[in-house]
This record gives C-alpha cells, sequence and structure tokens, in this order.
C-alpha cells in the first residue's frame, strides 16, 4: 500500500522533531538572526566564564593606574584611575548587565502580558480599570520610577531589576491587550469556547501562542532597555556598589574622558553591541516563529 | 411521541437598541437533520450561537427557554455550559481557513478535545484523533496530524473541524453554513461526510444556510426565518412541493428549478421587491411591506405561528386557512 510506505518514509519527521526542524531551517536562512545569536552568545560566555577568566575581584587594584590598552602585556584593554583590570571589568560587568536586563525584562514580560491578556480577552469594566492602571504607570517616566524605587529600597541588584521591571511592564500589557482583544474575535476562538475549553486555557493556549511573535520582539527589546537603563542608574551612582557594572564603569571614566576616553568607550561598546545583538535576535525570532513564514 | 431533543421555547434575543429575534420556538428530533434558512442578517446565526450561549458579549437573550436533553441552557451555570459545548452539542462554523488555532497542529488540537471532555491518555486520544482523521477522509492521517492548519487546503480543513466536532459524539451539531466558503463539488463532499457521520453516530444537526439546494438534498425538515421570526416550518418534500409562506414561496420563485424535463427551467426568476430593512418598524407581519398578497389584517400585529393538519406550521393569515389558491399566485 502507497500510504504505508508514504508514511513509514516521513516517520523521522513526526511529532515535535517536525517543529524543532523548521525552526532550525528558518533559523539558518536569516544572517541577521544568526548574527545576533553569535555576538549574544559569545557576551553570555564571557559572562560566564569571567570568574575563570579574570580570577579575583574586578574591584581590586592590579596595576598602575590610566594605563592604555595595549601598554602593559598583563592589561590587555588597559586599566582605571584606580588601577583596576578594564577587561576584567568588562567581564564581570557582563554578567551584572545581563542578569539585570535579564530578570528585569521577565518580571515586566510576566507581569505586562498577564495584565494586557486578562484585559484584552474580558473586556468590559475589567479592562477599564487595568487600562487606567496602565496609563497611570505610563504617565510617570520610567527612569524617574526606577530612581524612585531604588532610592525607597537599597541599591542592590534584585531591587533595581524589580524596579526596572515594574517600570517596563505597561509597554508589553498595551501590546498583549491589542493582540488579545484582535484574536478574541478570531473564529478559532469561538471555535475554542464552542468546545468548551475555560477562559484561562483559552487565553493561555489558544490565544497567547498566538500573540506571543510581537510580545517576544518586545522582550529583546526590553532586554535591551533594561541594560541601558541599569548602566543609567549605575553611571548616576546609584547602583550597586559592591557589583561592577558597564555604567559604572563609564561613569567612573567620566573625569578622565578627555585623557582616556577608551575608559567610557569600551564599556559603552559593550552595552551598544549588546543591545544591537538582542534586537538582531528580537526581529529574526519574528520571522522564524512564525509558522507562516513560508520556510515551512 | 418522545421529547425532542432541542426544544426551543419564545428565544428573543438583542443587541443594545434593538431586538433581532422576535420569540422563536422550535424544536430538533434525536438523529434528524433540520435546515434553517433565510436572507443574511434575519437572525439564523446568532439564533444559533445563542443555543450554546456563545453570543457576541453585548447581545443578550431577553426570554424564552432552550431546553436540551431536558435542562435549560439559558439557565445553565457557565461551569455546564463549558461541558454542554463540545461534549453534546458540537459547532462547525463558516470558515474552515480561520476556525483553526494557526500555531497548533491539527492533530493537537483534535487530542485536546477529546482531552477536555474525556478521561482518556494522550496517547489514547491521539490513536483517537488519527482514527477521526481517517474517518473524515484525509488521507494519511499519521502524517497529517503533525501538520499545521495552513498546510491544509479549505475543503481539508473543514473535514478537520468536522472531526473535532465529533471527536466526543455529540448528539447535536450546530452547522453555520459549513459550506459557504468552499465550492460547489467540496461543498457536497463535506456535506455528504456530514450526513454520513450523522447516520453513523446517531446525531441530529440544525443546517443553518441560504443555499435552497443544501436544503433540499441533506434536510428533513426546514425552517424558514425572517426578520427574526420563523415564518414557515415544514417538512422538506411538502416544502418544495407547496411552500405556504409568502416569503417561502418568494424565495423558491428567485432560484432556479428543474423543469420537469431533466433540464433547468429558462424562466425568468422573480426577485423578491424591497429589502428585509423594511420590516425595522412594522407593526404587523414583518414580510407586509413586500407581500405581493398583503390585505390590510396582515399590518395589524405580527401572525402567530400556526400548526397545521399536516403538522407543518406557518405564520401568515392569508396562508392559514387554505393554501392552494395562492400557489399559483407567483406561478
Amino acid at each position: 500500500m502507497s500510504a504505508l510506505s508514504q508514511e513509514t518514509a516521513f516517520a523521522p519527521l513526526r511529532g515535535p522533531a517536525v517543529i524543532r526542524h523548521r525552526l532550525l531551517r528558518a533559523s539558518l536562512h536569516n544572517p541577521s538572526f544568526l548574527l545576533g545569536l553569535a555576538i549574544l552568545f559569545t557576551i553570555i560566555g564571557i559572562a560566564l566564564a569571567a570568574g575563570f577568566l579574570f580570577p579575583g575581584d574586578p574591584q581590586d587594584m592590579v596595576g598602575t593606574p590610566a594605563l592604555w590598552p595595549g601598554q602593559d602585556a598583563d592589561f590587555l584593554l588597559g586599566t582605571d584611575s584606580l588601577g583596576r583590570d578594564v577587561a576584567s571589568g568588562l567581564a564581570h560587568g557582563a554578567r551584572v548587565s545581563l542578569l539585570v536586563g535579564v530578570s528585569a525584562a521577565a518580571l515586566g514580560l510576566v507581569i505586562g502580558t498577564l495584565i494586557g491578556a486578562v484585559s484584552g480577552y474580558f473586556g468590559g469594566w475589567i479592562d477599564t480599570v487595568l487600562v487606567r492602571l496602565t496609563e497611570l504607570f505610563q504617565t510617570v517616566p520610567a527612569f524617574l520610577l526606577v530612581i524612585v524605587i531604588v532610592a525607597i529600597g537599597q541599591p542592590s541588584a534584585p531591587v533595581i531589576a524589580l524596579a526596572i521591571g515594574v517600570a517596563a511592564w505597561p509597554t508589553v500589557a498595551r501590546l498583549a491587550r491589542a493582540q488579545f482583544r484582535s484574536l478574541r474575535e478570531a473564529e478559532f476562538v469561538t471555535a475554542a469556547r464552542s468546545l468548551g475549553y475555560t477562559a484561562p486555557r483559552i487565553i493561555f493556549v489558544e490565544i497567547l501562542p498566538n500573540a506571543m511573535a510581537p510580545i517576544i520582539v518586545t522582550a529583546s527589546v526590553m532586554v535591551a532597555n533594561a541594560i541601558l537603563t541599569e548602566a543609567g542608574l549605575s553611571f548616576l551612582n546609584m547602583g550597586d556598589p559592591n557589583l561592577i557594572s558597564w555604567g559604572s564603569m563609564i561613569g567612573d571614566g567620566r573625569p578622565l574622558l578627555r585623557t582616556a576616553w577608551f575608559l567610557c568607550a569600551l564599556p559603552g561598546g559593550a552595552i551598544a553591541l549588546t543591545v544591537l545583538s538582542l534586537n538582531l535576535v528580537g526581529d529574526g525570532l519574528n520571522d522564524v516563529l512564525n509558522p507562516r513564514s513560508g520556510l515551512a | 411521541m418522545t421529547a425532542p431533543l432541542l426544544d426551543v421555547r419564545d428565544l428573543a434575543i438583542g443587541f443594545p437598541g434593538h431586538v433581532v429575534v422576535h420569540g422563536v420556538s422550535f424544536h430538533i428530533n434525536a438523529g434528524e437533520t433540520v435546515a434553517l434558512v433565510g436572507e443574511s442578517g434575519c437572525g439564523k446565526s446568532v439564533t444559533a450561537f445563542a443555543l450554546m450561549r456563545l453570543l457576541p458579549p453585548t447581545a443578550a437573550i431577553l426570554r424564552g427557554r432552550v431546553l436540551f436533553d431536558g435542562t435549560d441552557l439559558v439557565t445553565a451555570s457557565p461551569a455546564a455550559m463549558r461541558e454542554v459545548r463540545g461534549k453534546r452539542i458540537s459547532l462547525i462554523q463558516q470558515e474552515p481557513m480561520t476556525s483553526l488555532n494557526p500555531v497548533l497542529t491539527v492533530g493537537a488540537q483534535i487530542v485536546e478535545v477529546i482531552r477536555r471532555h474525556e478521561p482518556v491518555t494522550r496517547s489514547a486520544a491521539r490513536q483517537r484523533a488519527e482514527e477521526l482523521l481517517d474517518l473524515v477522509g484525509i488521507p494519511e492521517p499519521r502524517r497529517r496530524a503533525d501538520e499545521f492548519p495552513h498546510q491544509f487546503s479549505g475543503g481539508m480543513r473543514q473535514r478537520v473541524m468536522v472531526a473535532m466536532a465529533v471527536a466526543c459524539q455529540p448528539r447535536l451539531i450546530v452547522a453555520d453554513e459549513p459550506t459557504t466558503a468552499l465550492d460547489v463539488t467540496i461543498q457536497a463532499q463535506v456535506l455528504d461526510l456530514l450526513d454520513g457521520l450523522r447516520r453513523k453516530l446517531g446525531m441530529a444537526v440544525l443546517l443553518i444556510t441560504h443555499d435552497l439546494g443544501v436544503v433540499a438534498q441533506w434536510a428533513d425538515r426546514t425552517m424558514v426565518m425572517y426578520a427574526g421570526r420563523i415564518v414557515e416550518q415544514t417538512a422538506v418534500r411538502p416544502f418544495f412541493r407547496h411552500p405556504r409562506h409568502p416569503y417561502a414561496r418568494g424565495l423558491l420563485a428567485a432560484s432556479v428549478s428543474d423543469a420537469g424535463d431533466g433540464h433547468y427551467t429558462t424562466r425568468r426568476l422573480r426577485e423578491i421587491p424591497g429589502s428585509v430593512a423594511s420590516a425595522a418598524h412594522e407593526p404587523g407581519c414583518p414580510f407586509a411591506p413586500r407581500c405581493p398578497e398583503m390585505i390590510p389584517a396582515c399590518r395589524a400585529a405580527p401572525p402567530p405561528l400556526e400548526r397545521l393538519a399536516d403538522g407543518s406550521e406557518v405564520a401568515c393569515i392569508i396562508s392559514v386557512p387554505s393554501e392552494v389558491p395562492h400557489v399559483a399566485a407567483f406561478g
């Protein structure tokens, strides 16, 4: 029977393997996505290996102050005004930046998606209340809100992540709400209701995966924004004083900007590269995750 | 006679500011196919969605009862309603292209329906899903179950919708213009499939359509709706031979029919003058402004749906006493 032989021929592609296969192929056709991933994984790798590459506290004074990159083979990227190793600072700073960025974005994403989903799916007075709440948060400048929250709490990495997350969720909430509002009218949602599914199931299983693409793109931009906000806080000396971060390195290098500009440029470049890679990844994910992208 | 499977009594549905369904009453017996016909906007779909309490948030059931197997669905709790939906009453929608969730595989969607209503393992449900796909005539069901809806054609998707609808062997299937979006040959295949499954599984079907050809071929009984009221209810054969309500006669006069010698008639088709909008502020029979047989008494009050000797029902004061003389009126 020809149907049977066909079936066996396709057997290795059954189940989730089909999906994995498709995702892999779609990503391999997207050079900017691959570039973004490559940069991001390099930065993550450096952050993970920081303790191994640069043992010891990056805040320790280890060399002659204000060495330029290349001047001393021990300090490839030079030293700052206090004689701290810039390369070690960058590697350890990547940990703080990524950790704060990812956890803040994750927090903002969860709060925003939940509020946006509930608001958009149910509508009515629930929607009105939640939209007002969202607007209340949006009218306060995000950076000021972060500063206020950090000033009330103590400037430690978890508090900073919490503050950035709390300030960032309204964007996601508005996006998720718009997605849910249009998708709840979709016929497959009516079909789901006609099959007896509960509201939470329809929200999370039926609608959310369909609403995910723009939310994921926003998430990568949120990580980038959170990294920038954390850098801004540290630059203003409101960061965690026990941790070295890219922002605090820029802040510390500021007095020497005219004589040793690399002290600001190197961590600045690191921030820019991370943000760029996250944007590339987000953009690529948008194409890859779309089941109708034509690459299936 | 045993109690009907579905007994709708005086169901009225309103949107803010206006009433769209004015107290319709009908019943569906177990295992029969009942067609609900009427032009766009007459309240067919709203009635069907109201049966399952799936009305849009702005619409509301104003009064009436929907007795299904003895329980009133209008007053049932949301949780009880969820148990009825998909398990005892299923819905097939008009648009197969958008009625399946685009990010889940077809197999996963059928598996979820089965697991929602029956305590079976994932692998058993998967087995059932493949059998169902086979049952609705999808070749290579094991492989196709892992594909996404966009990899199916319109007709195939509607077959999948049928498979999902019958997955838990419901007593009633509400098919809301199931073939309007499909081309004619696929339409016949899907309706034949639905009819075959109805016989095999002993389900009743409420078939909503505006295609009288579909009614003639697949329905046992037909109900004609006009401006939110049922104006005629008859078995299919007498309906096509002697439509009683002037609106039903108008509909049939406006459709191409067999001339009796194996060819389609070549006579000029007659349209019904005016539009359904004229029923909006009519105090009497909603069809009176367009009716060629209107007499002054028609505009006094909407005529009730009266039961005739042969079991059919008609809401028309001139048609009730004697139907024969009026058949000639449309030629």
